[in-house]
């Protein structure tokens, strides 16, 4: 391995550098037998391993087995082609968070969250917005700039719109869990058609989505200004909220040490 | 279910006595008010039982086209029992199908029958409604002669499984599958957003998100499925579903003429975390808990909401308040002991120091200060990362925790939680994680005897004198509008911090005062029983 490659081009790490073990289950719909398991090690061989052990083979009822595979695979992963949706702007703690809005805008900053659809899963909404919080964070009630309307689950775009209005909301966070047959896709596409319907270009409020399934970089896809996925927690969404919203004249990129918790929300 | 020794953590019977009465406290102003409303989801389960079933062609059902139609003509507040069998003793109609049909095209008028008009329609509706009613009893019958021919689930915990698939005809081999890897209690997870419909959807339905419609079709297609694997198994397989949300009433009245066993049916569930109002929560919830104790079914309350909204240990009182709310409520409805499935959950943060001990604690709690209720055990769910390896651990915990404390229904946690809906092969190990721990450690409880002043009891005594401190907030609040104690306590956000106002939420306007000569004769033939 040249240096320049060095650190760069990765295998799985079983227990030694460069052998690329890696670990695999699944199920095939065939009764367990000899054939049952060499169609197991076919399918692993076929995805790359090699050699692929059938470690573990169980019959499921009289017409399923269950396989785990263990093996190596010769691939090798080269981390800079690597493209993943990198944070942009600095973490803020609640203090510098409420210092921003008020300098900046002289008022208290409106959020209105809900999940939309027919989704009644507000674990991740609540764990944005409600003072309880998540990962030891607290939620965005509890800044005090901060202005939170959380409607609550199952709230239709029509009123998810009015109530944005009313409340002249800066901002208007929408989660969604449920994806059976793409519906967080499709609600968000509805939520950004109906907002950019019913506001001029220029007084839209900053739309956000988020929820366990979302594609980070889809933002421009789904119409929206930020998709947040798996283990957001509420600072960061607080301080991507100032990033947008009450922009800091000199903006220190990094100033804190990151400590990014390795939790995850859904 | 009587003969687990009680009496492991020494509870005060005082202090228990004293947190039965505030509930009782709590909860007696609420049916005093809930007596005097009625809804139009009581009004339709009403039709239903009458035997008026179907929809028509646009899928709105017969019972609400007819139902607004009397509502529009004579109000709500007389119940739809007299306008509705005085327009057949008029000869407006033959049967109640055809006057649904007429009434909905606009040619009948209804009127509040007087005199001897209204004494026979009085006769005439409770002569039709006492045959729901006979048809609920039996499928009571019959569901413990197939108790009694099959078999009835070889232990405790019986074991819950959930299937979800949205399409009917794909729930009946799965839950067929999971019966044969060994579930003794099979639940069909409603489709989102179904508890916010004002209708029950008509016949089998194969399209849901993330779940599938509760509807009388569907739970005669799975009993019968249902009925088969019990054959087939020796051991007969209980089937749950929801009654819950606008349609509660009706839920629980086609889920009694169906047979099914077991129901969600949480009394406060609704105004929480549904946003439905609270008052036409209350008065559904009675109705539909008077046909569940008449049908035999067996309730599941919904605490394990609450800690996943909270912090399940700052939280754990507010579960114990709502289990004795339940009970309250759910006993005054009828429902007897073994008919109580208390909820409550394994959701302590694992990163907490002595997180098992504290479980532990709770568990036991429930269990002693209801020595003779099934109690639900609820699997992890928010703790639960996506690490699927570490999931696995969890479970088996949560599943150690419920074998040590003796809980009645063992929803199986999957490993896959918070990942996808559950593979085949997260099922089978889920199973495989159940019966493991169940053959080691199923006894265990025997031999468990928590010191007497160790963590575990003085734990589970503060978390009871939390839910006294509770209660006692509850029975001395009070609003403005003289509303009762604990409907003032609900908008205060005293639970889950929703705060939820008596005159807010959804089905308000599906809400009304009982006039002087309201008559609804399936509440009638409900009370008499007791």
């Amino acid at each position: 391995m040249s240096s320049t490659t060095e650190g760069r081009i990765v295998r799985p790490y079983g227990d030694t550098t460069g052998d690329g073990m890696v670990q695999l289950s699944f199920t095939l719909p065939i009764p367990h037998s000899k054939v049952a398991e060499g169609a197991a090690a076919q399918l692993a061989n076929k995805m790359g391993m090699d050699p692929a052990l059938v470690v573990h083979a169980k019959p499921m009822g009289p017409d399923f087995t269950f396989f785990v595979v263990y093996g190596r695979v010769h691939h090798l992963v080269d981390t800079s082609k690597v493209e993943v949706v990198e944070r942009d702007y600095p973490l803020l703690t609640p203090k510098e968070v409420n210092a921003a809005v008020k300098r900046s805008l002289r008022r208290r900053l409106t959020i209105v969250g809900a999940c939309i659809g027919t989704d009644a899963h507000t674990v991740g909404i609540d764990a944005i917005l409600n003072i309880k919080g998540f990962a030891g964070e607290k939620g965005l009630e509890y800044y005090r700039e901060l202005k939170v309307v959380n409607l609550g689950a199952q709230v239709s775009v029509p009123q998810l719109v009015e109530r944005a209005r009313a409340e002249k909301a800066d901002a208007v966070l929408v989660s969604q869990v449920v994806t059976q047959r793409d519906a967080h896709l499709l609600n968000t596409r509805e939520m950004s058609a109906a907002f950019r319907e019913s506001y001029p270009s220029d007084r839209m409020p900053l739309l956000i989505v988020g929820g366990p399934r979302f594609d980070e970089s889809a933002a421009a896809d789904l119409g929206v200004d930020r998709v947040f996925g798996r283990g957001t927690t509420p600072g960061e969404v607080a301080s991507y909220l100032v990033h947008r919203l009450a922009p800091q004249p000199e903006t220190r990129p990094d100033a804190r040490p990151e400590k990014q918790p390795e939790r995850k929300a859904s | 279910m009587t003969r687990r020794p009680t009496g492991k953590l020494d509870l005060d019977p005082t202090t228990v006595r004293h947190a039965r009465s505030l509930a009782r406290k709590a909860g007696r102003p609420i049916v005093t008010m809930a007596k005097k409303h009625t809804t139009v989801a009581v009004e339709r389960a009403t039709l239903r039982l009458a035997g008026l079933e179907g929809a028509d062609p646009e899928g709105t059902p017969w019972v609400n086209r007819l139902l607004d139609v009397v509502r529009a003509d004579v109000g709500l507040e007389h119940g739809v029992a007299l306008p509705v069998w005085d327009a057949l003793l008029r000869g407006e109609a033959d049967d109640l199908a055809t006057l649904a049909q007429k009434a909905s095209a606009g040619s009948v008028r209804f009127r509040l029958p007087e005199g001897r008009d209204a004494t026979r329609a009085t006769t005439a509706s409770r002569r039709q409604v006492a045959g729901g009613i006979r048809r609920i009893d039996a499928r009571r019958k019959e569901r413990d002669r197939l108790i009694r021919k099959f078999g009835d689930a070889p232990r405790k915990p019986w074991i819950y499984l959930i299937v979800a698939t949205g399409d009917i005809y794909e729930d009946i081999p799965q839950a067929q599958q999971a019966a044969r890897e060994g579930a003794d209690v099979i639940a069909v997870i409603r489709s989102t957003g179904q508890s916010l419909l004002d209708y029950v959807p008509e016949g089998a339905t194969r399209e849901g998100f993330a779940g599938t419609y509760a509807t009388q079709e569907n739970f005669r297609l799975m009993r019968a499925a249902l009925d088969e694997s019990s054959k087939e198994l020796g051991r007969y397989v209980r089937l749950t579903n929801y009654a819950s949300g606008l349609c509660m009433p009706e839920i629980a009245a086609l889920a009694g003429m169906e047979r099914l066993d077991m129901m969600l049916n949480d009394s406060m569930y609704g105004i929480l975390f549904r946003d439905i109002n609270p008052v036409r929560t209350f008065v559904d919830q009675r109705f539909s808990r008077q046909v569940h104790a008449r049908a035999g079914i067996i309730i599941n309350t919904g605490e394990d909401n609450y800690l996943t909204t909270a912090d399940a240990v700052e939280a754990a009182h507010t579960v114990s308040t709502s289990q004795l709310l339940n009970e309250y409520f759910g006993k005054e409805a009828g429902l007897e002991d073994w008919q109580l499935g208390l909820g409550h959950a394994f959701e302590i943060d694992p990163e907490v120091p002595d997180s098992f001990r504290m479980e532990l604690a709770h568990a036991l709690l429930a269990r002693e200060l209801f020595p003779n209720a099934p109690l639900k055990w609820m699997p992890p769910t928010r703790h639960m990362t996506g690490d699927v390896f570490r999931g696995y651990l969890l479970d088996g915990f949560f599943n150690l925790a419920g074998a040590l404390t003796g809980q009645g229904i063992l929803l199986v946690g999957m490993m896959t939680e918070a990942v996808v809906t559950p593979w085949l092969s997260d099922r089978d190990l889920a199973l495989q994680n159940v019966r493991y721990v169940m053959n080691a450690a199923g006894n265990l409880h025997e031999d468990f005897r928590p010191a007497p002043d160790g963590f575990i009891a003085n734990r589970a005594r503060q978390v009871l004198a939390e839910t006294i401190e509770l209660l006692d907030r509850i029975v001395t609040d009070s609003d403005a509008a003289g509303d009762p104690p604990l409907l003032a306590a609900i908008a205060d956000g005293t639970f889950g911090l929703m705060k939820r106002p008596a005159d807010g939420g959804r089905g308000l306007d599906g809400v009304a005062k009982k006039s002087g000569v309201y008559y609804n004769p399936a509440t009638e033939l409900l009370e008499e029983q007791k």
